[in-house]
């Protein structure tokens, strides 16, 4: 039975579970009503580097509520994993301070807490090394970069197009670690039934959970149940199995009851991940006209003793721009310091800050408008590929963009406009994402009612995931989105891919569209389709979402203090499935772009080894009160060869590019060019 | 955390008879709470003072103000007294935290919050603070927001209220009670210079009370304001920080009261200058002079000597902008 609908795609539906989640019955991930629950407290190492001898636990301690004080010399042994994080408690080896050393399990939240605090370990502690610098004698070229790219790349000739060419621009911009914080901290609640293994976890891939943390007990992927019914934020960090889940499962399985662990947000900053610092140094090579002739950009990362990330921070630099000669590469090293992971646009968010602001300062040098000098830079390929462009609609980002920000009659020259206090600029940055789909499977049965059941074993971290598979099953099936029920968040539903990278809606969307036609055309009850072998023979280049960003800030003369005027990006981002989630989407990148910009940096004690500054009172991320005025608005784009639903991804690129469009406005406000981000006071105040 | 007792106190009596060894009085827990989380503060129990009369702001007998020290944050703010007479400590206040913050936050417990240093805050590292003897890393370590005034080679702490910038610049008292009877002590003497005792922050002595904070009359507090710096637009502590008060007369300066934040152990009242200004003109090259008496004494490490540049600059635009002179 069909009914006729107008169609749900492209309207702003609310978030189906928006009225769940604002009244408090949404469900979380250590919220479920359990009985004789325990909990569990993660004793993390004081010292960056040495070798955990003992742990003495104190015995009057909340002793009648501790179940448990686990850690290498008596914790249960696991299966070798693929990610060396998720072995926890198996080694007296400590590879950085924060690291999980032992595990307290108690009756109450309040007794592991302290149980935990008053424990003593016995470390034969080693010399450190935490400090990344560019001249660190044990760099290194990786073979890859994030998630699949080389590390190097050339084309052409860099140094005789530099030695060539009237113009160079040679900068140095650093950024800082940056931290991922999503509101719900990684927290997992474990139970074993029989021999099987149920996760409450808030992660971005209950199926990869699911198999990651079933390896290291040993069990395959079927034997474990991870529910996701709502997760609170992740970006990235929760891309894949993290300690919780495994310390959770291991404590249940010791104190033969449920176990609930949530990491402190002070914990978050050495256990989950974080974005590298990165050291960059870019050089542009310009004629006079402003046609780049070379471009070099290269990058000083850092990760762990114990895993390689390699932020793919001048892959970007690869495809934005026009060049006959170019260079990118990326340098790592390993530091007794934790595992850097995926933050919101890996890569593309800190690249974006060193190309972006290096051709504003080409601008400067050239005194040619920003605008115009990309507008003359404009590929007709893809760069380095050669593969055209599926869509590119970069220009009309900037040009459109520029119309609705008011930039025509802009003076170039910094330092020039000024109401009482406040010096004012404005500033302009490119924005680009990969535009990627990965495999998925989506099932969709009729219901007695005559509704519709949409499955499929993805992740809504609070995007509206649930929202646009809804409204793309029921126009795909003609039904009003009422009469379709999307159930998502448990990995034994149909496998789905990670909710990163900006993929999540293409590729479940996908499947979900492949599941409802064949529902459609079969004419049975139910239909499943996996998308594994349209994906794999998709070619991946030439595959990017577009966007401009738009500054204006203004910076107080007596103070240095920074504050961002407005805020606007202007996206070509393929069809805009839900306009309400979407515009959430890139306001939130934004905002989090000026966090990059202004406020967000972990401090390193390189004598402690550490961030010391791991709580919201000393990481800054914006506050509303920060955000005077933001927008966002789209083109219409619709690309085809991408998906059936036309979509690119958004999540992740209102980060991308904002964060240099404010640098570059600070810099026109001043005339002073801050290159370590963030730009605070303390850097502006002395030029000023 | 520790397990720890909980006592309801009704009155000053019972609550000052309730406060024993190792007993701590919890006002409204913005940061003691926070404290005992970490594992900072361990008290064996607690006195809950928050059912005190200490709730009113009244005028005193010839002139002047005495504020309750339960009176919460954003009750003091928007008093209409306190606006009136003395604006620069209802900006102080709603400078500070957040609302929700401010709504539980008290006058008295304002004034007893601690540092804010990410050592003292975090039991895994050393400091003399939280564990005497053990070192301030803070000195080599972190410390763009720590202090350029008075601090000593055990401790660069900064004190963290805006409130208590503003009742220095006032010349306020606090009302104190204790198992010895009441005094008063001026707001500017509560919190100690670290010197080689930095566990100690104020001068409170065991089991005593704040009760009350009394603002003397102050005529040209009136013409007053506090200005903050800080890192965000809002719920950022200050990395710098003016509460100014001044009288002028035919463009002299004549009387004024200056307080700086976050520059010390303790909120800073600025004698030297308010002494370099009084009697001279007022001029943005005057404020800038009397700024630089004061922060002659600054001693400054590898990341925080910006802000000696930023307290001059705060202190001339603040002055500048109550005496219209020189903006």
């Amino acid at each position: 039975m069909t009914t006729t609908a107008p169609r749900a795609v492209g309207r702003p539906l609310a978030r189906i579970e928006g009225p769940a989640k604002v009244t408090g019955t949404a469900r979380y991930a250590v919220e479920y009503p359990l009985e004789d629950v325990a909990y569990a407290w993660v004793v993390q190492s004081p010292v960056p580097r040495g070798t955990l001898t003992s742990v003495v636990v104190d015995p009057t301690a909340e002793a009648d509520d501790v179940l448990a004080v686990l850690w290498h010399g008596n914790a249960p042994r696991l299966e070798q994993p693929d990610d060396p994080e998720l072995a926890v408690l198996q080694s007296e080896r400590i590879s950085y301070r924060g690291q999980a050393v032992a595990l307290v399990v108690a009756r109450t939240l309040e007794a592991a807490r302290r149980a935990a605090q008053v424990v003593r370990l016995e470390i034969d502690v080693e010399p450190h090394d935490a400090l990344l610098r560019e001249d660190h004698p044990e760099l290194y070229t990786p073979e890859e970069v994030d998630p699949d790219s080389p590390a190097v790349t050339q084309t052409g000739d860099v140094e005789a197009a530099f030695a060539a060419a009237p113009v160079t621009v040679d900068v140095r911009y650093a950024t800082p670690a940056l931290h991922n914080n999503p509101m719900e901290p990684h927290a997992t609640t474990a139970l074993w039934t029989g021999g099987d293994l149920v996760l409450h976890d808030s992660n971005q891939h209950p199926p990869g959970v699911a198999a990651a943390v079933g390896a290291v007990f040993g069990l395959g992927a079927e034997r474990v149940h991870v529910i996701t019914e709502h997760v609170g934020g992740g970006f990235g960090s929760k891309g894949t199995a993290r300690p919780n889940a495994v310390l959770a499962a291991m404590a249940a399985r010791v104190a033969d009851r449920p176990v609930r662990l949530a990491l402190t947000r002070q914990a978050m900053f050495s256990m989950v991940g974080y974005r590298t610092p990165t050291l960059q140094r870019i050089r542009l090579a310009a004629d006079r006209d402003g046609t780049l002739t070379a471009i070099d950009h290269q990058a000083v990362e850092q990760t762990s003793r114990i895993f390689e990330y390699a932020e793919q921070t001048t892959v970007v630099s690869r495809h934005m721009y026009a060049s006959a000669n170019r260079r990118t590469g990326h340098h790592l090293v390993r530091l007794d310091m934790p595992t850097p992971r995926w933050m919101r646009a890996p890569g593309e968010a800190p690249g974006s800050v060193g190309l972006e602001c290096a051709m504003d300062e080409l601008a400067a040098e050239l005194g040619m408008d920003p605008i115009e000098l990309r507008i003359r830079n404009e590929p007709r390929a893809e760069p380095e590929s050669g593969v055209p462009f599926t869509s590119r609609n970069y220009l009309a980002c900037l040009r459109e963009g520029a119309q609705r920000f008011g930039w025509e009659g802009r003076d170039p020259r910094p330092r020039r406009r000024r109401e009482g206090s406040w010096w004012i600029g404005t500033g302009v940055a490119g924005a680009t994402y990969p535009s990627s789909v990965m495999p998925s499977v989506a099932r969709v049965r009729r219901e007695p009612d005559g509704a519709v059941e949409v499955s499929i074993a993805a992740a809504d971290l609070g995007t509206g995931a649930r929202t646009i598979l809804t409204q793309i099953a029921a126009d795909e099936l003609r039904l009003p989105p009422e009469r379709v029920r999307v159930r998502i968040g448990d990995s034994t539903l149909p496998r789905a891919s990670v909710a990163g990278g900006s993929s999540g809606s293409a590729s479940w969307g996908w499947a979900v569209t492949g599941a409802c036609r064949e529902l459609r055309d079969s004419g049975r009850d139910e239909a499943t389709f996996d998308t594994t072998e349209l994906v794999e023979r998709q070619d991946t280049e030439g595959k990017h979402a577009y966007g401009a960003h738009f500054a204006e800030v203004r910076v107080d003369a007596d103070s240095g203090e920074v504050r961002v005027s407005r805020l606007f990006g202007m996206y070509a981002a393929g069809r805009i499935l839900n306009p309400r989630t979407a515009r959430s989407q890139f306001i939130g990148g934004m905002t989090m772009g000026m966090g990059m910009a202004l406020h967000e940096e972990g401090v390193l004690d390189p004598a402690m080894g550490e961030w010391v500054n791991h709580d919201f009172a000393g990481y800054h991320v914006p506050v509303h009160a920060d955000v005077e005025w933001i927008d966002a608005a789209w083109l219409d784009e619709a690309d085809d060869d991408l998906n059936p639903m036309g979509s690119k991804g958004i999540g992740e690129i209102g980060i991308v590019g904002s964060p240099a469009a404010i640098v570059n406005a600070v810099w026109h406000a001043t005339g002073v060019r801050v290159r370590d981000l963030p730009v605070r006071l303390d850097k502006l105040l002395p030029q000023i | 955390m520790k397990t720890f007792a909980y006592t309801p106190a009704t009155d000053v009596e019972s609550a000052l008879a309730a406060c024993t060894e190792g007993a701590t009085f919890l006002a409204g827990g913005t940061n003691l709470v926070d404290l005992m989380k970490l594992g900072v503060a361990t008290p064996d129990a607690l006195v809950d003072i928050n059912r005190l009369p200490l709730r009113d702001v009244t005028e005193l007998p010839g002139g002047g103000l005495r504020i309750g020290a339960g009176v919460r944050n954003s009750d003091l703010a928007a008093h209409p007294l306190v606006r009136r007479d003395c604006p620069v400590l209802s900006q102080a206040l709603l400078a500070g935290a957040s609302g929700q913050l401010r709504n539980m936050a008290t006058t008295g417990g304002n004034l007893l919050q601690r540092t804010r240093c990410a050592y003292f805050m975090d039991m895994t590292k050393p400091c003399n603070k939280h564990a005497p003897g053990s070192g301030c890393p803070a000195r080599e370590g972190d410390h763009r927001n720590l202090a350029i005034l008075g601090a000593s080679e055990h401790c660069i702490a900064t004190h963290p209220s805006d409130m208590a910038v503003a009742l220095a610049a006032l010349d306020a008292t606090v009302r104190i009670t204790g198992p010895a009877g009441e005094r008063g002590v001026p707001v500017t003497e509560l919190h100690r210079l670290p010197g080689d005792t930095p566990q100690d922050d104020t001068v409170l002595r065991p089991g005593e009370l704040i009760t009350a904070v009394d603002l003397p009359p102050l005529s040209f507090a009136r013409v007053s304001a506090y200005r903050k710096a800080r890192d965000r637009a809002s719920f950022a502590f200050a990395v710098g920080s003016v509460a100014a008060a001044v009288a002028a007369e035919d463009g002299v300066v004549t009387d004024v009261r200056l307080a700086f934040g976050a520059v010390a152990h303790r909120p800073w009242r600025a004698y030297a200058a308010e002494q370099a200004l009084r009697g001279r003109p007022a001029t943005r090259q005057e404020f800038l002079a009397a700024a630089d008496a004061e922060l002659a004494a600054a001693v400054c490490l590898r990341d925080n000597a910006y802000k000696v540049p930023l307290i001059r600059n705060l202190v001339s635009a603040t002055l500048a902008r109550l005496t219209g002179e020189g903006a």
